[in-house]
Formats: structure tokens, C-alpha cells, sequence
């Protein structure tokens, strides 16, 4: 074990550091990805009004731009307020936590889902790894968004329309999860095969570990750098997926809109000139997700240089 | 070589079934076709006569045959909304669809490779470079949002093209065009460009690659020496072999097209397939799910086997070597 010191200090000196240092885009993608974050965690501290709060909105502020006071009451707000009168600025705040959950969580259930088969499939092999590969195989002939999109319809069908937009959210996790496991799954069973062969994992079976044992205690961490990149790459792809969904009004519900849902509405305004409904959302979403994508392609060339 | 052939076959067969079953499985059991047909008034008796007529107490696997059976025929029962016949509708917007993803795809295919081309041969060029880097941002862009931005800046900003619907059609028999009117082809170009951008830059990206390895070859350097013009060099030469990973991936990206159609044709309320599957998706229109999710599984998996087969007659170093790991792991 290393003590905390220790490990900062190789931290420090490390080439993962090093390179970022040394990498102005990196360095600026990072600290988009953090500032978006906090903010998405701290939004009822950060944003000036709580935009689900019904009470406060005020229809006279409807369409109020950008940096003007609103006519009627003279109310300024930042990035102008929507056809309802919500101040935009806390609207995007709140749509990012959305977003960003959704993201995250989807990612989260795609790669325990993946990394487990991938596990099983490279340590079992014969049949259980031909089913799982398989499988695999064939999903991934399907575009994951026409999946997310099938899985996100099945499940709105299982439901009762009472719970539909109560529980949009969690089947809105389950079917970008679903539809993103297949790389996780690639990746972690190519490493195992090879990971499986070695002394390590051998004397690990001569002294009588159970098969679980050995995946996860022995052969897990060492197929975790790879994971991660993925992992990162496919932050990004869910974030879109779950933006497109919402955009395309079968995603967040209306009671919780996403980045994607407040991009839905200002199209609707694009026509009457009012351009900031739509265009402060899309720069976020797209500030979010340009950034999330260069942090993983900088991960991977970091942590794989093969793959450049 | 015949039984890789055969073996690749089997495997399209497989998956067409699976791809049923999951249809049969979405029709059967996640929508409740009796009570969607008689509403809530209904008696028991007309409960039971309906259940029986629809062979709803039969075995399991009677019932997927007879699904199979019906979808073979093109029969995939009534839309919950509207009780028109799903096929009917299918019919009715395919072509605007199959019209909106083939345009997009020749524009991909030949604005790619011209693109591509350009900045293979202008490799330091200021304009290649400024492609190249604009392309990048092309990639990371959400389709919807390349719609949407479209449409602020040629349909609201500039007004030179409408911003949704097909225009006039013309009908051509079954088919209905929009091809040969002038509003129909102004209303084409907008979603055109939309689901081709990102398939576009794939292909010029792709272009651009190949090209470079193939320059720096022999045979090229071989043909310069012969004095042959830079343009028989370039064209002749170099592009005839940057094609065949070209066609196979142009080939695997029409099945993302028809995927991305769906966004595109929400984007510009453009009458197509994708439209009518988002709409279900919505209102939870469990066989016109079904019937869609037959019909692009079909599709897809059509596509793949054409383009493995391709794969296998254009070039000889896969016959024995790629193809047959792919077909055996």
C-alpha cells in the first residue's frame, strides 16, 4: 500500500500530468466538463429562480431577451426567459442536471451490464461466450439510437399512462443503457482472454478461488483502463442519444425538461425571432458534448498509445 | 468459398427470424390487441368471440408462424390510431422516405469522395486543412441540431428554402415523387444535407485516408515517371483503388441513414416511415412499431449480407482470411 503522500507525489510526476499540462485543448475540455457538472449539482444554489417553481413565473415576462428589461415589468434576465416567462439561464441549468444524470446513470448500467458479459463470455468461453458474442454481433448491426428508441416505445407500451411520464426518466436510463453495452463487452472479453492465460490468474486457481472470485478480485482491475476510455467515449454518445430522444418528444418528460427537451421548444420560436430559446440550450448541449468527446479521445491515446 | 457463402446465408435467415420473434413478441404482448379493437364497452361473449377469431388461445408457436406468415404477405394488422391497415400506411410514406434517403446518399457518396480527393492531393492546402477541421465539428453535431440550424439559416434568416414538408408531389402510379416539381426538390435539399452531412464527412475522411496510402505506392510514382498528367494519376490511378473500402462502408451506412431518417423527418415534418414510427412511439401504436421494426430489421440485415457478399467477390485477400473469422466467432 502506498501512503497518500507517496501517491501524490507520483501523481505529480507522472506522463497522465504531464501530457495533460501540455495539451491547451485538454486542459479547456476539463474544465468545461467540471464547471458544467458543479453547476448541474449545485443547481438550486447557481440558478437565479427554481424554473420548476409554477408560483414564480410570471407570463408577462414571456419572450423577454436576452440582457433587456422586460417591457411590462422590467425584469432583466441574463439569457432572456422563454414563452412562459422562465429565466432561460435556470432553465439550462436545470435541463443539464437532467441531461447529465441521464447520461451518466445509462453509461454507468451500460458498462456494469457489458463488463460483466464481457467477464463471463472470455472467462466461461464455449456456449456462454457464443450466446453473449452473439448477441453482440447482431445489436450491433442495429444503429444504438433506433434500439434506445424501440426499448424507450416497448416500455411506454408495459406501462400503465398514469405512470408514463412519472417514470420517464428511468426508462428513459434503461434504454440508452441497453442500447450502448455491446463496445464494453468487446473490449473487456479480448482482455480477459488474454488475462485468463497468465500465471497470475493460473495460481489464483491452483489456490481454490471461485470463478467470481477471479473475475472480479484478479482479472477486473486489470482490464479497467480500457473500460474507462469507453466509458468516456460513450458519455458523450449517451448524452446525445438522450438529447435527441427528448428533442424528439420521446425522451425527458415535460415536467422535467432536458437539455434536449428546451431545444424542442425554441424550435417552435425560431420562426417569430426569438433565437435564444433555442440557442443558449444547443451551445450547452453542444459545449458538453464536444468537450466530453475530446477528454475521451485524449484518454485514449494517454492510456492506449496503440490505438493512435 | 460455397459454404462460407452458405454459412453467411444461414446466419441472415437466423437473425430475420429473431427479428420477428421480437416483433411477434412486441405485437403480441405489449400492446392488448383486444381491448385496442373493442374498446371498453365490449361484453365478455364479444371478448371471447374476438380472442378466438384472432387466434389469440392457439400455441405460442402457432401464433408466430401464423405472424410470420401474415407479415410475408405484407399483412401486419390495423394502427390502433385511425384503424387504417399498417401496411396501407407503410406504403403510403415509403416512398418519401426511401426518395429522402437515397438523395442524401449520393450526395454523402459523391460530394465525399470529390471532397475527399481534394484534400488527399491538397494535403497542406489552406482550404484542405480548413475542411478537414470543419469536418470535425461536423462529426461531434447532433443530427437534429444540424437540422435545426439549417433551417434558422436558410429557412428563417435567409428564406430561400421551406423548412418542412415534402412540397407538391407528382404520383407515378403507386409512387408518389416530389422529385419533378420544383417546391418538391427546394424541400428536399435542406433534409437531404441534414441526414448526409455526417455520412458525408465519413466518406471524405475515409477517401482522404486511402488516397494518401495509395499516393505514396509504387505504381504511382511508376505512372509519374511515365509522364502521364497529374489528372490520369489521380484519377485513374489512385481513386480506382481507394474504392472498395468506399463502397463497403457507403454500403453499411445506408442502414444508419434509414435509422437517422427518423430524426430528420421529425426535424422537417417530412411525411416518411421515420415520422410515422416516432408518432407511435409516442402514442404507443404497438403494431406500427412492430410492423416498423420488421421492416428495417429486414432492411439491415438485407444490407449486410449484400455488402458481405460484396466484400467477398470484389477482393480475393478476404475470402479466406476476414470473412471467415467473421463468420466463425
Amino acid at each position: 500500500m502506498i501512503s497518500e503522500k507517496r501517491f501524490l507525489r507520483r501523481f505529480q510526476e507522472s506522463d497522465f500530468l504531464y501530457d495533460f499540462k501540455r495539451s491547451p485543448v485538454t486542459i479547456v475540455s476539463f474544465a468545461v466538463v467540471v464547471v458544467l457538472f458543479l453547476l448541474a449539482v449545485f443547481a438550486e444554489l447557481v440558478a437565479p429562480t427554481n424554473p420548476f417553481d409554477v408560483g414564480s413565473l410570471n407570463l408577462m415576462n414571456g419572450f423577454t431577451p436576452p440582457m433587456q428589461p422586460n417591457a411590462f415589468t422590467g425584469e432583466v434576465f441574463p439569457l432572456g426567459a422563454d414563452n412562459q416567462g422562465r429565466d432561460l439561464l435556470s432553465a439550462i441549468i436545470f435541463g443539464l442536471r437532467v441531461s447529465l444524470f441521464v447520461g451518466l446513470t445509462a453509461v454507468i448500467l451500460a458498462m456494469v451490464l457489458g463488463v460483466s458479459l464481457g467477464l463471463l463470455a472470455g472467462y466461461r468461453g464455449g456456449w456462454v461466450d457464443a450466446l453473449i458474442m452473439r448477441a453482440a454481433d447482431i445489436q450491433v448491426t442495429f444503429p444504438s439510437i433506433l434500439i434506445a428508441m424501440l426499448i424507450f416505445g416497448v416500455a411506454r407500451g408495459l406501462l400503465p399512462p398514469s405512470m408514463r411520464d412519472e417514470l420517464a426518466i428511468l426508462v428513459l436510463i434503461i434504454s440508452i443503457g441497453l442500447s450502448e453495452w455491446v463496445p464494453f463487452a468487446r473490449t473487456v472479453r479480448g482482455t480477459t482472454l488474454v488475462e485468463k492465460e497468465k500465471e497470475y490468474v493460473q495460481a489464483a486457481r491452483l489456490i481454490g478461488l471461485s470463478s467470481r472470485q477471479i473475475m472480479l478480485r484478479h482479472i477486473l482491475p486489470n482490464v479497467l483502463s480500457p473500460v474507462l476510455v469507453i466509458a468516456t467515449i460513450t458519455l458523450a454518445l449517451a448524452i446525445i442519444a438522450e438529447a435527441t430522444l427528448s428533442f424528439l418528444g420521446v425522451g425527458a418528460p415535460p415536467t422535467e425538461p432536458s437539455l434536449g427537451t428546451l431545444i424542442r421548444i425554441g424550435q417552435d420560436f425560431l420562426f417569430s425571432g426569438e433565437w435564444w430559446i433555442l440557442v443558449f440550450p444547443a451551445a450547452t448541449l453542444l459545449a458538453l458534448a464536444l468537450s466530453v468527446n475530446l477528454l475521451g479521445d485524449w484518454l485514449r491515446d494517454i492510456l492506449n498509445p496503440r490505438l493512435k | 468459398m460455397f459454404l462460407i457463402i452458405l454459412r453467411r446465408l444461414g446466419q441472415s435467415v437466423f437473425v430475420l427470424f429473431l427479428v420477428a420473434f421480437i416483433s411477434f413478441m412486441i405485437f403480441r404482448y405489449v400492446g392488448n390487441p383486444v381491448d385496442n379493437l373493442l374498446g371498453q364497452e365490449a361484453t365478455v361473449e364479444q371478448r371471447d368471440a374476438l380472442i378466438e377469431a384472432l387466434g389469440l388461445n392457439d400455441p405460442l408457436h402457432e401464433q408466430y408462424l401464423d405472424f410470420v406468415t401474415r407479415a410475408v404477405q405484407f399483412d401486419f394488422g390495423n394502427s390502433y390510431r385511425g384503424a387504417l391497415p399498417v401496411a396501407d400506411m407503410i406504403l403510403e410514406r415509403l416512398p418519401a422516405t426511401l426518395e429522402l434517403a437515397i438523395v442524401s446518399a449520393l450526395f454523402a457518396m459523391i460530394l465525399g469522395t470529390l471532397l475527399g480527393i481534394y484534400t488527399a492531393i491538397r494535403r497542406n492546402g489552406l482550404l484542405a486543412n480548413f475542411i478537414m477541421s470543419s469536418s470535425l465539428i461536423g462529426v461531434s453535431l447532433p443530427t437534429f441540431l444540424i437540422g435545426v440550424l439549417l433551417i434558422w439559416l436558410f429557412a428563417v434568416e435567409l428564406g430561400w428554402l421551406p423548412s418542412f414538408g415534402r412540397g407538391e408531389t407528382v404520383q407515378l402510379g403507386f409512387w408518389s415523387t416530389s422529385l419533378l416539381t420544383v417546391s418538391g426538390l427546394k424541400s428536399l435539399v435542406l433534409p437531404a444535407i441534414t441526414l448526409g452531412l455526417y455520412q458525408m464527412t465519413l466518406i471524405m475522411r475515409l477517401v482522404r485516408a486511402e488516397m494518401l496510402e495509395v499516393l505514396r505506392q509504387d505504381f504511382i510514382r511508376f505512372a509519374r515517371a511515365r509522364g502521364l498528367s497529374e489528372r490520369v494519376v489521380y484519377f485513374s490511378h489512385a481513386l480506382k483503388n481507394t474504392l472498395v473500402p468506399v463502397i463497403t462502408v457507403a454500403g453499411l451506412q445506408l442502414g444508419s441513414i434509414v435509422a437517422f431518417a427518423i430524426i430528420t423527418e421529425t426535424v422537417f415534418q417530412w411525411p416518411g416511415v421515420g415520422l410515422m414510427f416516432i408518432n407511435a412511439v409516442f402514442f404507443v401504436d404497438i403494431p406500427v412499431m412492430s410492423a416498423y421494426l420488421l421492416l428495417v430489421g429486414t432492411l439491415f440485415v438485407v444490407i449486410n449480407l449484400i455488402v458481405d457478399l460484396l466484400y467477398l467477390a470484389i477482393d480475393p485477400r478476404i475470402r479466406d482470411g476476414q470473412l471467415r473469422r467473421k463468420v466463425d466467432d
